[in-house]
This record gives C-alpha cells, sequence and structure tokens, in this order.
C-alpha cells in the first residue's frame, strides 16, 4: 500500500518537474494577478499580455480566483507571486485595501506594481491600466436614448453590486439618463450575477412587470446574453438591448438583431498595456497616472472593421 | 482500528487511535513539501512563503474542524461557508455600526454562529429536514441576509482598534522575534488542540460519534438524540463565527458575497484527512493535515507557475486519490 502511495506521490513530482523546466529563472518574469481566469475577457486580458510578453521578450503569468469574490484566494495568490522575486506585478485588486500590506511588502522588495482593470486604493502602484467605466456606460446610455426615440421606460441588469466596474457602469448609464435624458426613466436595477440563465430569468421578469419597457442595459457579457435570452423566450420583439463586452453569443445576438449593440473596452489593450508599463518602469521610464485603454459602441454595422474587430473576442 | 502497538501507543492516544493513518497523512504532507523544497528552494522553503502557507490554511482549516463534527454525525453543513461570512457581517454591525466593544463583538459574532448552527439543528431534528436539505436552504438564507444587512457593500474595520491583529498580529512573534507565526495561525492550532480533546475526551464527542455510528441504538439506548445533534450543529456554528472573525480580520473588512464554496475546500480538508463522510470516523488532526495538504500543494503549484487550469486538475486528482488509498487500507483491515 505504501508502495503504491508513494509511487503515486513520486508521478506527481516528476510531472510537477516537467512543469518547472517551462519555468526557467534569470529573466524578467511578471506575473499577473487577476480578478478572475476563466472568463472570456480575462482570457483576452491574458492573450494582449502574452503577446506584450513575446514583443518584450519577457515572461508572463496569469492567474485569478474562481469568483471574483474571494478576495481571500487572491491575496494568496499574491502572496505566491512575491515568494517567486518577481521583477514587477501587474495586478486587479477585488478589494485593493485588503491587498494594501502585501502590496507594501513588494514596494520595500523594489517590485514596481502595475494595477489593471482596476485602480488600488494607493500610490504604491504606478499606474493603472483600465477601461473609465462611468463613461463607457454613459456612452451605453447615449446609444440606448437614440433607439427609443428619447422616452420611455428601461432597466438595468447589472452583473454585481460590489465591484467597481459593477457599480460603475450601472452608475454611469444611470446618471446619463437622468442628467440628459429627462423623459427616459430607469424603472428597475436588477442583479444577475453575470449569470446567463439568472439574467434571463430577470429579465422575463422585468417584461412582466413593465408591460411599457422599452430598452435593457445588461452590464456585462452574461447579463447581456441573458437580456436577450429572456426576450427570445418571452417572444418579446421591440426591446432594445443594449450590451457590455463581446463573446460569440453576445455577437451573434448582435447580428441576429436580438440585441441591438453593445459596448467593447478593450481587454487585449488592457493585458498588453500592463505588461508594456511594468517593463517600462523596470527601465525606470516615467508613467502616467492612469492609461486609460478605451471602449468602443458596436453593431452589425461596424463590427467587421479592423479596429473594433481586433478588441471582440470569442 | 485501534491497533497500535506498545511502543507507538503514546502517539495513538495523542491521535485519537488511528495513529498509522495518521503518520501516512503526514508523511503525504511531508513528501510533497520535500518535492516542492526539491523544485524550487528560493520560492518556496522561504519564511515569507511558510508563513503565506500556514496563514492561506486558517480559515479553512477553522472551517474544516467544524465541518469534521458534522460529518462525523453523518451530517453534512453546506452553510459553513456562508455562516462564516455571516459572521464577520455581524462582527462589523457589532464593532463599526455599533461601535461595541472589541471583545464583546468578538463574543457576539460567535454567539451569532452557535444561534444559526442551533437553528440548522432544530430544522434537522424537529422538523425533519435532511441535513442536506436543511443547510442549503440556511447557506441561502444566510447568503442574503449578508448582503441585506450590509446595503451589498463590505464592512472595513478600520476604525476598530486592534481587530487586524487577530490574523495579522503575531503574540509569537513579539516574544520571539524570529518566529513571526501570526495570530490567525496560533488560533487555528489552539482551536484544534481544544477541539482534538473536546472530541476524544468529553461527552460531547463521545456522543458525536454515537449519532455517526449507530443512531437508532443510541436513541433505543435511551439518549436525547436531538438535543446533542442540536448541540454538534450550535458547537459546529460557533467555529465557523471563529472563522468569520479570521477572514474579516485578516481582509480588515466584512465581505458579504464572499464565502460560498469554501465548504467544499473545507469539506475536501476532512475527507483527505480520512473522515468519512458515512459517518462514525475522523480526528482533527487529520483534517488539518488535510487542510495543509490542500494549501501546500495549490501553493506549491503557483509557486512553480503551473497554469491555473492544471491546478484544477491535479488538485482534484489529489483529493480522489487521497480518499482512494485510505479506502484500501480500511478495506485490507
Amino acid at each position: 500500500m505504501n508502495a503504491k502511495r508513494k509511487l503515486l506521490v513520486l508521478t506527481a513530482g516528476l510531472a510537477l518537474a516537467g512543469f518547472a523546466s517551462i519555468a526557467s529563472a534569470q529573466e524578467v518574469y511578471i506575473p499577473l494577478i487577476s480578478k478572475g481566469f476563466q472568463h472570456q475577457f480575462w482570457q483576452a486580458v491574458k492573450q494582449g499580455a502574452d503577446q506584450a510578453a513575446k514583443d518584450y521578450k519577457v515572461k508572463v503569468t496569469f492567474e485569478g480566483p474562481e469568483t471574483e469574490q474571494q478576495v481571500d484566494k487572491q491575496i494568496d495568490m499574491l502572496s505566491a507571486a512575491l515568494a517567486k522575486k518577481p521583477s514587477a506585478i501587474g495586478f486587479a485588486a477585488l478589494d485593493s485595501k485588503a491587498a494594501i500590506p502585501l502590496l507594501k511588502k513588494a514596494q520595500a522588495a523594489k517590485i514596481p506594481v502595475i494595477a489593471f482593470d482596476s485602480g488600488v486604493d494607493s500610490d504604491i502602484v504606478l499606474t493603472t491600466a483600465q477601461t473609465d467605466s462611468k463613461a463607457a456606460a454613459a456612452l451605453a446610455a447615449d446609444k440606448m436614448a437614440e433607439k427609443i426615440g428619447g422616452e420611455g421606460e428601461v432597466a438595468v441588469i447589472g452583473h454585481d453590486q460590489t465591484s467597481t466596474t459593477g457599480t460603475g457602469r450601472r452608475d454611469g448609464f444611470v446618471n446619463e439618463i437622468k442628467a440628459k435624458y429627462p423623459k427616459i426613466t430607469v424603472v428597475d436595477i436588477q442583479y444577475g450575477g453575470g449569470d446567463h440563465l439568472k439574467s434571463a430569468e430577470i429579465a422575463k421578469t422585468l417584461l412582466q412587470a413593465h408591460p411599457k419597457l422599452k430598452g435593457i442595459f445588461g452590464t456585462n457579457e452574461g447579463s447581456a446574453i441573458g437580456a436577450g435570452k429572456g426576450l427570445k423566450e418571452a417572444k418579446k420583439t421591440g426591446v432594445v438591448i443594449i450590451g457590455f463586452d463581446s463573446g460569440k453569443a453576445q455577437k451573434d445576438m448582435i447580428n441576429d438583431g436580438t440585441i441591438a449593440g453593445a459596448i467593447t473596452q478593450n481587454p487585449v489593450g488592457i493585458g498588453y498595456k500592463t505588461v508594456e508599463a511594468a517593463v517600462k518602469a523596470l527601465k525606470g521610464e516615467k508613467l502616467p497616472k492612469i492609461i486609460d485603454t478605451g471602449f468602443y459602441y458596436y453593431d452589425k454595422s461596424n463590427m467587421a472593421d479592423p479596429k473594433i474587430a481586433a478588441v471582440l473576442y470569442d | 482500528m485501534n491497533q497500535a502497538t506498545p511502543s507507538s501507543s503514546w502517539l495513538s492516544k495523542l491521535m485519537g487511535g488511528q495513529a498509522k493513518q495518521k503518520l501516512l497523512a503526514f508523511a503525504s504532507l511531508v513528501t510533497l513539501i520535500l518535492v516542492f523544497t526539491a523544485l524550487k528552494p528560493d520560492a518556496f522553503m522561504t519564511s515569507d512563503n511558510i508563513i503565506g502557507i500556514l496563514q492561506s490554511t486558517t480559515v479553512i482549516g477553522v472551517l474544516a474542524i467544524a465541518s469534521t463534527f458534522i460529518i462525523i454525525t453523518s451530517g453534512i453543513d453546506l452553510s459553513v461557508g456562508v455562516l462564516m461570512t455571516f459572521c464577520a457581517v455581524m462582527a462589523g454591525v457589532f464593532m463599526v455600526n455599533w461601535a461595541i466593544p472589541l471583545p464583546l463583538g468578538v463574543l457576539g459574532a460567535i454567539l451569532i454562529g452557535s444561534l444559526c448552527g442551533t437553528t440548522s439543528g432544530l430544522a434537522i431534528t424537529k422538523l425533519k429536514v435532511p441535513p442536506f436539505i436543511a443547510t442549503l436552504g440556511m447557506m441561502m438564507l444566510l447568503k442574503g441576509a449578508s448582503l441585506i444587512i450590509t446595503a451589498t457593500r463590505p464592512i472595513y474595520f478600520g476604525e476598530v482598534e486592534g481587530f487586524d491583529q487577530i490574523s495579522l498580529g503575531s503574540l509569537i512573534g513579539d516574544l520571539v522575534p524570529a518566529l513571526p507565526i501570526p495570530n490567525g495561525v496560533l488560533i487555528l492550532f489552539l482551536l484544534a488542540f481544544n477541539s482534538a480533546f473536546i472530541l476524544n475526551k468529553t461527552a460531547l464527542g463521545r456522543y458525536t460519534f454515537a449519532l455517526g455510528s449507530n443512531e437508532e441504538a443510541v436513541r433505543l439506548s435511551g439518549v436525547n438524540v436531538d438535543r446533542w445533534k442540536i448541540i454538534v450543529y450550535a458547537f459546529s456554528g460557533g467555529i465557523c463565527g471563529i472563522a468569520g472573525l479570521l477572514i474579516a480580520s485578516r481582509l480588515n473588512s466584512a465581505q458579504p458575497a464572499l464565502g460560498q464554496g469554501y465548504e467544499l475546500d473545507a469539506i475536501a480538508a476532512v475527507v483527505i484527512g480520512g473522515t468519512s463522510l458515512s459517518g462514525g470516523v475522523g480526528t482533527i488532526l487529520g483534517t488539518i493535515i488535510g487542510a495543509f495538504i490542500m494549501s501546500v500543494l495549490i501553493n506549491g503549484l503557483r509557486i512553480m507557475s503551473v497554469a491555473q487550469e492544471w491546478q484544477m486538475v491535479l488538485t482534484g486528482l489529489i483529493i480522489i486519490l487521497a480518499v482512494y488509498t485510505d479506502n484500501l487500507r480500511r478495506n485490507k483491515k
């Protein structure tokens, strides 16, 4: 029994050794600690980071917790990344205050920290590569107003109530409507956790509760796809959906007209700029406080535009 | 099970009569540490990283202790992760919103945990709802309650003097500067020691095992089964309260949306440690070793820069392997 177990451990050890050989020392190494890794959005950020790693000849790894609530697991990841004595670190904080002690440790060890996707409340980070969430959602509000003729009832399906992107996009949309379109009312804001199915149920309930509803803003990929699914299942037409981010399902819905259009961030650019900023920091170059990685509105008409197509992901 | 040789009898006493099994689990843990040390000596075996591993085990370790009691009674508690969060939130309400002094706030959070555990226990015994369902309901209920109470925003403990010291301070480090072991780790080990004592030396422990081995026989012998079951759930709930304080102190905030999924990590640690899901068998030491096997494995794979997808695959394989080898050993006897 013991022998069998020993064998198993040995096999595991050998497998690990195989992985280890991929990671050799003595090179510029920049771990990116992200907010997640399995969503297509984060995979696109990773893709940008990998591209920059190739261009600047550095080594990059990419890790993030399974859900965007696991603040403590992200801290463990940051702690393990620091133990590897990296050249610089890219960090997308789930809760920036919780990470301060470790970031101070990085600062003491003279490891430059570059924030990406959302900022950190501290001057330890040299710069932040991110999308301006409020401005991006305000653009969604403008497009919504344009499509529904400047008046009527609209609703928001949010992806969460705690993260800065969740609240920023919600507030950016709602404030823009309030400030510029007095004849439009936001009748309801519900949260589906970015889950397709939950968001679809929410959309159907919204249609039941507000028969005159003219538009829905879905604040991320899952929320927008869910809104589209809900509309299809309820066999309802004439409700304008504005989505956020991309992904194959959302692009298909934009092509078949279920979703009018969506705001896309530039996730590939976020990843690329983060690694680029880290490389610049290592060379001692000065960095701006915020690197705005940009956003665009896209619909059926401009999806194939090379500038847009480059930042959309499947 | 209790076939300890004379030479290892002190060991078996210490470890609740299953010395051999614990030694095997411990040997796996040591092997894992040796493998990672050999592969990445300059990063894995550093004091910072070791403290990182200890620190990352505290919360799951404490939750796993709570789960061990429940699982030995052949029950299951799916609400431990979310209950931890609820207690963290209530600690925030007590100490931040109501400005109750720290010791009372700590006590209050633990009491809230016990109260929730009692509620689960009542639902299981008096309403005859199976533990899986009762605690599933409790999990959803508490998750919602945490979000409602906090209005979905984290509560920050910045104003509460000394709160972050519960996890991050170091009493040991104050005495021996060379050993900056965080208090959270100290609390984990103290709790493990006390829980092992309770499990092996007190009536509560005896009934915990008895309920899991043959509940009907216990009932027929005139014991108030319902009462003891409720006490076990209340006790386990109180331990979740401690976990809530530890995580809140570590993050210096109560994060209302956190916690779901932690119950599965805790259950994994418990079964790796040799506690059987069918009840009646289990030790605290095994659970602690199980929790460390999980966190050493995950930390080591991270240090090796193994891609995250593969970290998950390997962790899953290790859990199945651990329980499989344990079964083989059992069947042989």
